[in-house]
């Protein structure tokens, strides 16, 4: 049931489009060390719920951005919730966790709301960022889940931060993690945090989403290695596959790698190869992606694949996928409803003071 | 502690070893500080003292910071050392715009501290010369220190590692160790102040870093002609202690502000900023700056004499002050 794709090259891969040569370091379960436990039905179902929350709660942040009621940019991870999603249920409380701009599956999972969602991306002045930051850009870092920047693999060395405080202080069993698309494997942050990573050897696992174009840059612009799974060799790290749309092989293969991480196996890259179902933000009709490609098993939509894989384990029933789906949508409307009603942060109450130990004027305040 | 000649760099060693000795979350990371000590030795021996919290970095000045301040968020504290303030701009996206904002977007503290050994020295050329305040200062969020005194060195790097704010710490390699002092001091100013170094009644001079220094020796050259300058030290120049400087000028009515960076949008801009909008009455000349020449840091020790302010023309822009 719980095929790893880290198995073999030619192994599913269908859904992911066509796959470049393996490279060593990603041969053979065997050599991966600690297995992940197989996919439970509980995760399974738990999993599938959050993509469903995911996915609803982002067709509103849509909608309201169209009439008006968001102001800047909406993000989505439509065609990415199933892999979001496998990391964010693998991880637990007194983990690190930084996801990035496709990641509202991941965030539900880890622990972040509807509400904290709506707050942030409607700027009320009750939310965790109070209109001082929106959409994407939200977090609770002192609960370990860190507000991305939108430097792009700005966040890898930062999750390393908080895995070597744990070791400074002697705490083992915590693992970081943290989302990149494939464009952001181009920066140098983004090395430096991998290959700091794998020298100090931190319990790190890095989920890269190739979803085939950096806003509308294509691949062939974008690295030229060919497959980049074949990085996590250079860095000295473990590297894995996942097929992106297909949440069970997602699980399974996240499960493998933050278990390995946990286990003192070091850090762990995984790639996966999907297609986003949306424009780089609701302002982009991504008339960039080919039709052909969208048609492709690439292009299936990770819901529905989800859906069908869970009802063919027995897993969960036509009637309860309608149910849940109902739920979550009175949910989410219930949930947009209060927020717009909630107070805009006022210009004459903030404090305007950036500095926290010093007041606006320079002076002590602790 | 008593000890004939502790230098500046000495006293930054000492402050990070105490540092150390007292706070467990304090470490130290940096390139090549662990069992070599650092480039210029600011951390010899503490490796050994203090196994495990004194880490050799990769050259990787941005994951640095960035490993600083995710440490930070869980609660350390942590201490970076670029190799050469110049390189602190591969770090700079790290510092500007994720430890600088993190506590006004999310309300979690970034206590970090990144040493930056700054300035010119002979033969260092344009790219281990660079003076970097005013590019750190500008962000709001981040404090920036200057300190010129080995006594500053010391207090002022343990109350930068105290903060609960991000600090750009700017020691001086030029004082490194042409710097000495008898002792550490038991008791510091209050964090933020501006020091009079001297007391005058003729012109005031604003500096920090090693430009306190030639600001002295000018001041003690124009005494022989019968002048008494004021100079007065920043310490640190975000925040800037604007009401030493104004109670300063209120007093002599002239002021040169001499910064050793480049004069476009740097400090000494900001110091005339604030006197000419808060203190214009106050003045009985205009105000004059006196910076670096706007070229790189030329590597030839004659051209480089010339580049930055001196005693010696900081004594002529002060007599020129004093004619208008």
């Amino acid at each position: 049931m719980t095929k790893s794709s880290t198995a073999a090259p030619d192994a599913k891969g269908a859904k992911g489009g066509k796959k470049k040569a393996t490279p060593a370091a990603t041969k053979g379960k065997g050599t991966l060390g600690i297995p992940g436990a197989p996919v439970s039905k509980e995760l399974a179902r738990r999993a599938y719920r959050t993509m469903l929350e995911a996915r609803l709660l982002e067709e509103k942040l849509a909608a309201l951005y169209r009439s008006g009621k968001i102001v800047g940019g909406v993000f989505l991870g439509r065609g990415q919730e199933a892999l979001s999603v496998a990391l964010g249920v693998h991880l637990r409380r007194g983990d690190v966790y930084a996801p990035l701009i496709r990641d509202q599956a991941g965030r539900l999972a880890f622990g972040d709301s509807i509400l904290d969602t709506l707050r942030t991306y409607l700027g009320s002045s009750l939310g965790p960022m109070r209109g001082r930051d929106g959409n994407i850009h939200r977090g609770r870092p002192s609960e370990g889940y860190h507000a991305m920047i939108s430097h792009l693999g700005a966040m890898v060395s930062t999750v390393c931060g908080g895995l070597m405080a744990k070791r400074f202080r002697g705490e083992t069993g915590a693992v970081g993690a943290t989302c990149i698309g494939e464009g952001g494997t181009s920066t140098g942050s983004f090395h430096e945090g991998m290959n700091m990573a794998a020298v100090e050897k931190l319990p790190l696992v890095v989920v890269v989403a190739n979803n085939q174009f950096s806003y509308s840059t294509p691949n062939d612009r974008q690295f030229a290695c060919g497959d980049l799974m074949a990085r996590a060799e250079g860095y000295g790290v473990t590297g894995r596959r996942a097929v992106g749309n297909d949440l069970v092989d997602c699980l399974t293969v996240l499960g493998e790698a933050v278990a390995a991480a946990r286990a003192g196996k070091g850090p762990q890259l995984v790639v996966a190869d999907l297609l986003r179902l949306v424009g780089h933000g609701e302002h982009d009709d991504a008339s960039y992606i080919p039709a052909a490609l969208k048609k492709s098993p690439l292009g299936r939509d990770c819901l529905e694949i989800a859906r069908e894989s869970l009802q063919e384990h027995g897993w969960l029933t036509a009637k309860e996928a309608a149910d849940w789906h109902a739920a979550v949508e009175k949910e989410v409307e219930e949930t947009a409803s209060k927020v717009l009603r909630e107070p805009a942060p006022d210009p004459s109450e903030e404090d305007w003071n950036a500095f926290s130990a010093l007041g606006r004027n320079g002076e002590e305040v602790r | 502690m008593s000890n004939s000649s502790i230098t500046y760099l000495e006293a930054i060693r000492l402050a990070q070893q105490k540092a150390l000795a007292e706070d467990p979350r304090v470490f130290i990371y940096g390139q090549d500080i662990g069992g070599f000590g650092g480039a210029f030795k600011a951390t010899k021996n503490l490796a050994k003292e203090f196994p495990g919290r004194v880490l050799d970095a990769p050259i990787s000045e941005d994951a640095m910071v960035g490993l600083a301040i995710g440490a930070a968020v869980e609660g350390m504290r942590p201490i970076v050392e670029m190799q050469f303030a110049d390189f602190s701009t591969c770090g700079f996206n790290q510092i500007v715009n994720q430890a600088a904002t993190l506590h006004y977007r999310t309300g979690t503290p970034c206590p970090i501290v990144v040493r930056l050994p700054s300035g010119g020295t002979p033969g260092s050329g344009p790219f281990h010369s660079q003076s970097m305040e005013a590019i750190y200062a500008h962000y709001p969020g981040i404090v920036v220190m200057t300190p010129a005194t080995v006594e500053d060195a010391y207090t002022m790097l343990l109350e930068a590692v105290a903060l609960d704010d991000p600090v750009i710490f700017c020691e001086h390699k030029f004082l490194y160790y042409h710097l000495k002092s008898e002792r550490l001091p038991g008791e510091a100013l209050p964090f933020g102040k501006a020091r009079i170094t001297r007391p005058g009644r003729d012109a005031t001079v604003v500096a920090y870093g090693a430009m306190v220094h030639e600001a002295v020796a000018a001041a003690e050259e124009l005494s022989q002609d019968g002048y008494d300058i004021e100079v007065v030290d920043l310490r640190t120049v975000r925040p800037i202690d604007t009401d030493t400087i104004l109670a300063s000028v209120a007093r002599t009515g002239r002021l040169l502000v001499v910064g050793e960076s480049w004069p476009w949008g740097g400090v000494a801009a900001e110091v005339i900023s604030r006197v000419a909008t808060e203190g214009f009455g106050l003045l009985d000349a205009p105000p004059q700056r006196l910076n670096a020449k706007e070229t790189p840091v030329p590597y030839h020790p004659a051209l480089w004499g010339t580049h930055r302010p001196t005693a010696s023309s900081v004594a002529n822009s002060l007599r020129q002050l004093l004619e208008l």
